[in-house]
C-alpha cells in the first residue's frame, strides 16, 4: 500500500507540471494581447511596449515560464495587473471561503446521496423509489446559481431562516456556518443527484451476485449482508464519480460564489476575467487545477484503500 | 450483434461498404424501437421536439417584439397581456424566453457539432493510426479533461473575450476531449478487425478506410455521446451567459436573461425565474434521453 501511495503521489508532480504548462500556454498562445486588452486598440505602440516591459512580457516565452513556476514554487505569484497588489495573499485570503463551499457542498452531495441511494436499491420500483429518481433526475437538470437563486428567493426573502448573501464572519462557526447553509445545498444538490443514481445502480448491480446470495444463504442479518459485503463492492463506481464530481461541484461553486456575492476564488477569477488581470487568471487556475489534481489522488488513493488488487498492479 | 461479426471480406470494395451500412442501420431501426418501449426516453424526446421547434420557429412565435422597449409598460407583472411579465424596459419576457431558446440551443447545438466533428476525427484518426499522433491525443484529453467544463470555458472565454462565437468555441473546447475519447476506443477496436484489415490488404489508402469503413461504424457511439452532452453544453451556456460572457444585450438569452433579473429578485422574481425554468425543462428533456440511451446500450441498469 506504501509503495502505490508513493508512487501515485510522485505522478501527480509531472500532472501538476503538465497543466501548468497548459494553462501558461492558453493564456500567453491565443489571441488576446494583454497589452491591447488593457491599454485599448488605440494605444500608441510605445506605450504597448512599455506595459509589455513592466509585466516581463518583452521576455521569450521559456524565460517568462520559469520565472511563473519558480515563483510559484517560491510563494511568489507576483502582483495583480488591476490592484497592483501581490497576489498570493489575495488568494490565500479567499481560499478558506472557496473550501468552505466546496467541503460543504461534497458532504451534502455524500451524506445524503449515500443513503438515498441505498433506500432507493432496496425499495427499487416502490413510490419511495420513483420519488427519489423524479428528484435525482431534476436535481441534475438544474444549473446550481439557478437553484442558489429559487434558495434565495424561498429560503431567505420570503421565510428569511437563512441571510441572503455574504459567508458571514470567519471566526464566528454559527454565523459562518448559517451563510453557508444555502449555498452548500446550491452546490451539493447537483451532486446528491449523482452520488444517488450510481449508488443505486451500483448496488442493484452486485446485489444480484453470488456472494450477496451466499451471505443471505448463511444466515446474515440482511443489514451485515447489505453493508458489509453489498456496499464495500457498489462503492467502487461511487468513488470515481465523486472524484469527478468534485471538479464538477469546483465549477459550479464559481457561479453559486456570484450569486451568493460570497468572496472566494471564483469571485478572484470573474473579477479577473473583467479587468483583463491576466496574472490574476494564471494564478487562481493554477490554484483551482491543484485542487483537482489533488482530488484525482485521493480517488485513487481512496480506490486502492477499497480495492485491494489496484495496489499490486 | 450477429450482423456485425459476420463481416464479408470480399475483394470488391463495394460489398463491405453496403453491409457495414445495412448493419448500422438495422442497429438504429433496433435502438429506435427500444427507445419507443422506454416511457422516460419517449417523454424527453417529445419535449425535446417541442422545444426545438419553438426555436426554430421563433421569430413568427413570438408575441411582442423581444428587443423592441416600451418604458411606459415596464416592470409589468404576469398578466393577461403579458403572460410572465415584462422587464425593467418594457420588453415581454415571454418573448424573450422564446426567442432566447433560438441564442442558447443555437449556441449549445453548434458547440457539440463542433466538438463532435472535432473531436471525432482527432480520436478516430489517433486510434487508428497509433502511434505518437495517438500519445500526443491521449496526453492532450487527459490534459484538457482535468479542468470541469465551466473552469475551462471561463478560461478559454478570459482569453478571446465574450460573444456568441467565442461562448461556442469555448463550449466546444471544453468538451471535445469526450468524443475523442470515445472515438479514440472504438477506431481501436475497429482496427483490428477483419474487413477494417481486409481492405489494408486490398491496398485501400487509410483515409478511405477511415472514411468508408471507420467512420460508420462509430456513428452510433458518437451520436449517443453527443445527445448525452448536449445537456452540459446547455448548462454551460447558461453558466457562463449569467458570468456575463455570453451574447451582447439586447440579444436575448436564457442566462443572460438570469443575469438581468436576479436584482429585482425581490420585486420581480418572474424575471430570473422564469428564465431558468425554460433552461431546467430543456436540460431535463436532454438528460431523459441519455437516461432512456444508458439503459438501452447497457442492459444492466434495466429494472
Amino acid at each position: 500500500m506504501s509503495g502505490y501511495i508513493v508512487r501515485r503521489t510522485l505522478w501527480a508532480i509531472p500532472t501538476m507540471l503538465g497543466v501548468m504548462v497548459f494553462i501558461f500556454v492558453v493564456m500567453r498562445i491565443l489571441p488576446g494581447d494583454p497589452a491591447y486588452a488593457i491599454l485599448g486598440d488605440e494605444a500608441p505602440p510605445e506605450a504597448l511596449e512599455q506595459f509589455r516591459r513592466s509585466w516581463g512580457l518583452h521576455e521569450p516565452l521559456w524565460i517568462q515560464f520559469r520565472d511563473y513556476v519558480w515563483g510559484l514554487l517560491r510563494g511568489d505569484l507576483g502582483i495583480s495587473m488591476a490592484n497592483r497588489r501581490p497576489i498570493l495573499p489575495q488568494i490565500l485570503r479567499a481560499l478558506p471561503y472557496t473550501l468552505d463551499l466546496a467541503v460543504s457542498g461534497l458532504a451534502v452531495g455524500l451524506l445524503l446521496g449515500i443513503p438515498l441511494g441505498i433506500l432507493t436499491a432496496r425499495r427499487r420500483n416502490t413510490m419511495t423509489d420513483y420519488c427519489a429518481r423524479v428528484l435525482s433526475l431534476a436535481g441534475i437538470s438544474t444549473p446550481s446559481f439557478y437553484l442558489g437563486i429559487l434558495l434565495i428567493f424561498f429560503f431567505a426573502y420570503q421565510t428569511r431562516l437563512f441571510p441572503v448573501i455574504g459567508a458571514g464572519d470567519l471566526s464566528d462557526p454559527w454565523d459562518r456556518l448559517h451563510h453557508l447553509v444555502l449555498p452548500a445545498l446550491s452546490v451539493g444538490l447537483a451532486m446528491m443527484s449523482y452520488i444517488t443514481r450510481v449508488t443505486r445502480s451500483a448496488l442493484l448491480e452486485v446485489i444480484n451476485m453470488e456472494y450477496v446470495r451466499t451471505a443471505r444463504a448463511k444466515g446474515l442479518k440482511e443489514r451485515w449482508v447489505m453493508y458489509k459485503h453489498a456496499l464495500r463492492n457498489a462503492m467502487m463506481p461511487v468513488v470515481s464519480v465523486v472524484g469527478i464530481y468534485t471538479g464538477i461541484l469546483i465549477g459550479s461553486s464559481i457561479l453559486v460564489t456570484i450569486v451568493f456575492n460570497r468572496p472566494g476564488l471564483g469571485k478572484l477569477m470573474v473579477g479577473g476575467i473583467n479587468t483583463h488581470d491576466y496574472l490574476m487568471l494564471q494564478a487562481v487556475m493554477t490554484f483551482y487545477a491543484g485542487i483537482i489534481v489533488l482530488v484525482n489522488l485521493l480517488t485513487d488513493l481512496a480506490y486502492a484503500l477499497i480495492d485491494p488488487r489496484i495496489r499490486y498492479k | 450483434m450477429n450482423a456485425d461479426t459476420q463481416e464479408p471480406l470480399s475483394a470488391d470494395t463495394q460489398e463491405p461498404v453496403s453491409a457495414q451500412v445495412s448493419s448500422g442501420s438495422r442497429r438504429r431501426r433496433r435502438m429506435w424501437r427500444a427507445m419507443k418501449r422506454n416511457k422516460t426516453t419517449l417523454v424527453g424526446l417529445v419535449l425535446t421536439t417541442a422545444i426545438l421547434l419553438v426555436a426554430l420557429f421563433a421569430p413568427w412565435l413570438v408575441p411582442f417584439d423581444p428587443v423592441q422597449q416600451n418604458l411606459l409598460k415596464g416592470d409589468m407583472p404576469p398578466g393577461a397581456e403579458h403572460v410572465l411579465g415584462t422587464d425593467s424596459f418594457g420588453r415581454d419576457v415571454l418573448s424573450r424566453i422564446i426567442m432566447g431558446a433560438r441564442v442558447s440551443l443555437g449556441i449549445a447545438l453548434s458547440a457539440v457539432g463542433m466538438a463532435l466533428i472535432f473531436g471525432s476525427t482527432l480520436g478516430v484518426v489517433a486510434g487508428y493510426k497509433g502511434g505518437a499522433i495517438d500519445t500526443a491525443t491521449v496526453r492532450l484529453t487527459d490534459l484538457l479533461m482535468t479542468f470541469p467544463t465551466t473552469i475551462l470555458g471561463l478560461m478559454v472565454l478570459a482569453v478571446l473575450g465574450s460573444g456568441m462565437v467565442n461562448l461556442s468555441i469555448a463550449i466546444a473546447i471544453a468538451i471535445t476531449p469526450r468524443f475523442a475519447r470515445i472515438a479514440r476506443g472504438s477506431a481501436i477496436a475497429l482496427r483490428e478487425r477483419d474487413f477494417i484489415q481486409g481492405a489494408r490488404a486490398l491496398g485501400m489508402s487509410d483515409a478511405r478506410i477511415i472514411c468508408k469503413h471507420v467512420l460508420p461504424n462509430i456513428s452510433n457511439e458518437v451520436l449517443v455521446v453527443a445527445s448525452l452532452w448536449t445537456a452540459t453544453a446547455i448548462l454551460q451556456e447558461a453558466n457562463l451567459s449569467f458570468i456575463g460572457l455570453g451574447v451582447k444585450p439586447p440579444t436575448p438569452s436564457w442566462g443572460g436573461m438570469i443575469r438581468d433579473g436576479v436584482n429585482q429578485l425581490l420585486n420581480q422574481p418572474w424575471l430570473s425565474i422564469a428564465p431558468g425554468a425554460a433552461i431546467f425543462a430543456v436540460v431535463l428533456a436532454f438528460n431523459m434521453i441519455g437516461d432512456g440511451l444508458r439503459d438501452i446500450l447497457d442492459p444492466r441498469t434495466m429494472d
